[in-house]
């Protein structure tokens, strides 16, 4: 066993590309739960994603664009289960995991070609001077935009729910739908703009492991981190910044425990493959012991008939 | 009156799919004007007071504020026309505070700060104590009626309509109410109150227009008309009053020793050594503040939540350990106040829930084997009993309205020859003459030997039919007094007065 094998500086930079997808697909999946929305679909959703933007960026050659790709992917997804809970009331259960499953089988006709092919490579954000920041300045200023995207995004959403009216009218939606109703808010579409933007961030998700992390397209790549983000979602109590600590403490441990196999440490491989999982869903257990309440209206169909 | 009316309704019609709601509906309401909304279930005040804030739209018929066309598409725009709506069923977000709940039924909510010192302004303008910061969730009825007030008043209403704004409140948080209203009603807006209780009606209203199957049937000036007159003009029938038979009580059949038990509910409110004997033929009203230990009562009673030893005896025999079916067959049955979900599963047909509480009692179980015929014809009995208003014993609970289906509930104990029985709220939003017959199948039963516990925040309801009369506070009930001769007064302070009223003088 050789500990000193492992880099700190690019342990630190790896696991905040390992915790990204997970932030864009769980960060999604929030905004849609606060509007009473659930969404199994989130893995399928992000796989469309993934072969959305790996193959979008293969043909144009710019991964700035796959993402976009993926993002429309991603959406377009989650239309279908907008329309298939907003519209026709079907079970969001069922409707979330059909959307999984869909996903993951239409994900794989639409790769055939691109398996082994090589994708462009996003380049690094040129920070200048501060790239030469000792430490700092390659665990924090060496990265795509993507990422840094990621970061914003958990703090604008925070800001939303927290600070803007539109933040309050999601959350009312979630919390009642029959009172916001009443006050005449329109429910279906405020659930279906929500849905399309957790189907828009999961495939950025998935296109960020398939273009930034891997980068390569495999079948079914996207490998549980969209069931995880449903987890982190829920025991992250439904908190943008929980939810980012939760994300980076499994992307940490999944980085961890992949340095520690490569340094060849006596434990078993799989109890090292299970600990993020385990260890992670520990922490968010304890954090989430104040029962901060799930959206009230969360899985419940609205319809308009009163 | 000679000036614009503010609002003036000609000939508004809407028809549903078997049913017209409304059929040729006219009045006006001048400024400064209380007016009332009177009819039954179903009469179709809902749908009025829909299409004048713009939740529905009438298929035909014209409406004018001000003198000037007034067709509201939806809530916004009556909104921003000047009309405020106070729900029966309160719209509000229980996780969000009191100034978010504002903020969300106002069109151009200021920012957070600046509006609640508005809240804090207005409500202490027209004595309704608030505190913004609050979460919903943790307030009392009236103090969650408060907050919907506040939020109509803030968008400077000119007109207001309330939606049974009472049925919640305390005696004296009624008259706080009534104070606000008068108030009101002196700068200018009218308000239009749609309420079951005509005594209220009375006091407060200056005219009346009475609805029957959504048709006008009347007007009238309800300071110069009897409740009773009114409530005949409501029904179009003479009203039969419960009638019951002076008599002494028999022996004690139920018994509780300082029953003590932990609220199921994180919410809920746990009950405190309640001690308290009920005789065969007496009813026992129980009044109070809901959620002041009602549903956990209840619970406690029916078996849903056990209890420890000696608490609840029944005929000298321990029934606190028994489970709900056990003490079924004994025979102590009860009745709860939620009708869909908790005292009828929703999506289930009247026979299925007829057969789900009678299996027991009416011998609808045999081996193991469900015995549908007989559960039929046991749900057709009280259909039949009970007037319930239903195509048949097919149709799921939920089809059926909220009073129709109150009354199965009720029949569905009733008929099931208790020899105890408990009910929360038995005549909760049923009508005049549905509930006079309710109430009338409850002193019946007494009159038969029967115990019975009737629970409910309708104090009129209990005068009427209690024998003694106990208040919940806080999970304790006081001792019980004998109804008759009781005043509003002294019920109120067993009630434990006002929540919250102290600095609300006018």
């Amino acid at each position: 066993m050789d500990l000193s094998a492992i880099n700190p500086l690019l342990f630190v930079a790896g696991f905040l590309v390992a915790a990204t997808p997970l932030i864009f697909a769980a960060l999604g999946e929030l905004v849609v739960e606060k509007s009473g929305v659930l969404n199994l679909g989130v893995e399928g959703m992000m796989i469309i994603g993934a072969i959305c933007g790996f193959a979008t960026a293969v043909e144009t050659g710019s991964p700035l664009l796959g993402f976009a790709a993926a993002a429309v992917g991603g959406a377009a997804l989650s239309l279908l289960f907008a329309f298939l809970t907003q519209i026709t009331l079907a079970n969001q259960v069922a409707s979330g995991l059909a959307l999984t499953l869909f996903g993951l089988g239409f994900s794989a006709l639409l790769g055939q070609s691109y398996v082994g092919v090589k994708p462009p490579r996003l380049a690094e954000v040129n920070f200048g001077p501060l790239h030469d920041i000792p430490v700092l300045g390659p665990i924090l200023f060496s990265h795509d935009i993507i990422l840094y995207l990621g970061f914003a995004m958990v703090v604008a959403v925070w800001a939303m729910l927290k600070f803007t009216r539109a933040g309050l009218i999601l959350r009312a939606v979630g919390e009642s739908h029959d009172a916001a109703h009443a006050l005449g808010y329109k429910v279906v579409r405020i659930r279906t703009l929500a849905i399309m933007f957790g189907g828009a961030c999961a495939g950025l998700g998935g296109a960020y492991i398939s273009l930034i992390r891997v980068p390569q397209w495999t079948e079914g790549m996207t490998a549980g981190v969209g069931w995880i983000a449903l987890a982190l979602v829920v025991f992250a109590s439904w908190k943008p910044w929980r939810l980012l600590l939760g994300a980076y403490l499994f992307g940490g441990i999944t980085q961890l425990q992949l340095n520690l196999q490569g340094a060849g440490v006596a434990i078993p491989v799989e109890y090292l493959a299970m600990s993020p999982y385990i260890i992670t869903i520990l922490v968010l257990v304890v954090l989430s012991a104040d029962k901060s309440a799930a959206p009230a209206s969360l899985g419940r169909n609205f319809h308009a008939s009163s | 009156m000679t000036q614009t009316p503010i609002l003036a309704l000609r000939g508004l019609t809407k028809a549903y799919p078997g049913v017209v709601a409304n059929d040729d509906v006219s009045l006006t309401i001048a400024p400064g004007e209380v007016h009332a909304l009177l009819g039954e279930n179903g009469a179709g005040k809902s749908t009025l007071v829909k299409m004048i804030y713009g939740l529905v739209k009438p298929d035909s018929g014209t409406m004018h504020m001000h003198g000037a066309a007034f067709a509201p598409q939806e809530p916004r725009s009556a909104r921003a026309a000047g009309v405020g709506m106070v729900f029966q069923h309160f719209s509000l977000f229980d996780a969000l505070s009191v100034a978010e709940n504002i903020a969300l039924g106002m069109e151009n909510a200021p920012k957070l700060g600046a509006l609640s010192r508005k809240i804090t302004e207005v409500s202490e303008a027209y004595g309704l104590p608030l505190s913004p910061d609050r979460i919903v969730g943790d307030l009392s009825a009236g103090e969650r009626q408060r907050v919907e007030i506040i939020r109509c008043l803030l968008q400077d209403p000119k007109l207001l309509i309330m939606d049974e704004p009472t049925s919640v409140l305390t005696p004296q948080e009624v008259e706080i109410l009534f104070k606000t209203l008068r108030k009101l009603s002196a700068e200018g807006t009218a308000i239009l109150y749609i309420s079951h209780k005509l005594e209220e009606i009375r006091s407060l209203c200056d005219s009346a227009t009475i609805l029957r199957l959504g048709k006008v049937v009347g007007h009238c000036t309800p300071s110069e008309t009897s409740a009773r007159d009114m409530a005949e003009m409501m029904v179009g029938s003479t009203l039969k009053t419960p009638m019951r038979a002076g008599k002494t009580p028999g022996a004690v059949l139920l018994d509780l020793q300082r029953l003590s038990a932990k609220s199921p509910s994180a919410f809920g409110m746990p009950l405190r050594e309640i001690t308290v004997q009920v005789r065969a033929g007496e009813v026992l009203g129980i009044g109070g503040v809901a959620g002041n230990g009602q549903d956990e009562l209840l619970a406690a009673l029916s078996g849903e939540q056990l209890s420890g030893a000696g608490m609840i005896r029944f005929k000298d025999r321990d029934v606190g350990q028994l489970g709900p079916t056990a003490r079924r067959g004994l025979g102590i049955l009860t009745a709860p106040e939620e009708r869909l979900g908790h005292a009828a599963a929703p999506d289930m047909t009247l026979t299925e829930n007829a057969m789900l509480t009678g299996a027991v009692r009416e011998n609808l179980v045999r081996g193991g084997m469900l015995n549908w015929p007989a559960a039929r014809r046991f749900a057709e009995r009280i259909i039949n009993d009970f007037d319930v208003r239903t195509p048949g014993p097919g149709n799921a609970a939920r089809a059926l309205s909220g009073g129709n289906l109150q009354k199965f509930v009720i029949g569905r104990e009733v008929l099931q020859r208790p020899e105890v029985l408990v009910v929360n709220q038995p005549t909760w939003g049923v009508d005049a003459s549905a509930a006079a017959s309710i109430r009338q199948a409850l002193l019946d039963l007494a009159e038969g030997g029967a115990a019975l516990i009737v629970i409910s925040q309708d104090l009129d309801e209990l005068m009427e039919i209690s024998d003694r009369f106990a208040a919940l506070n806080e999970g304790r009930l006081s001792e019980p007094r004998p109804a008759q001769g009781l005043t509003v007064d002294e019920i109120g302070l067993m009630m434990g007065g006002a929540h919250g009223m102290e600095v609300a003088h006018v």
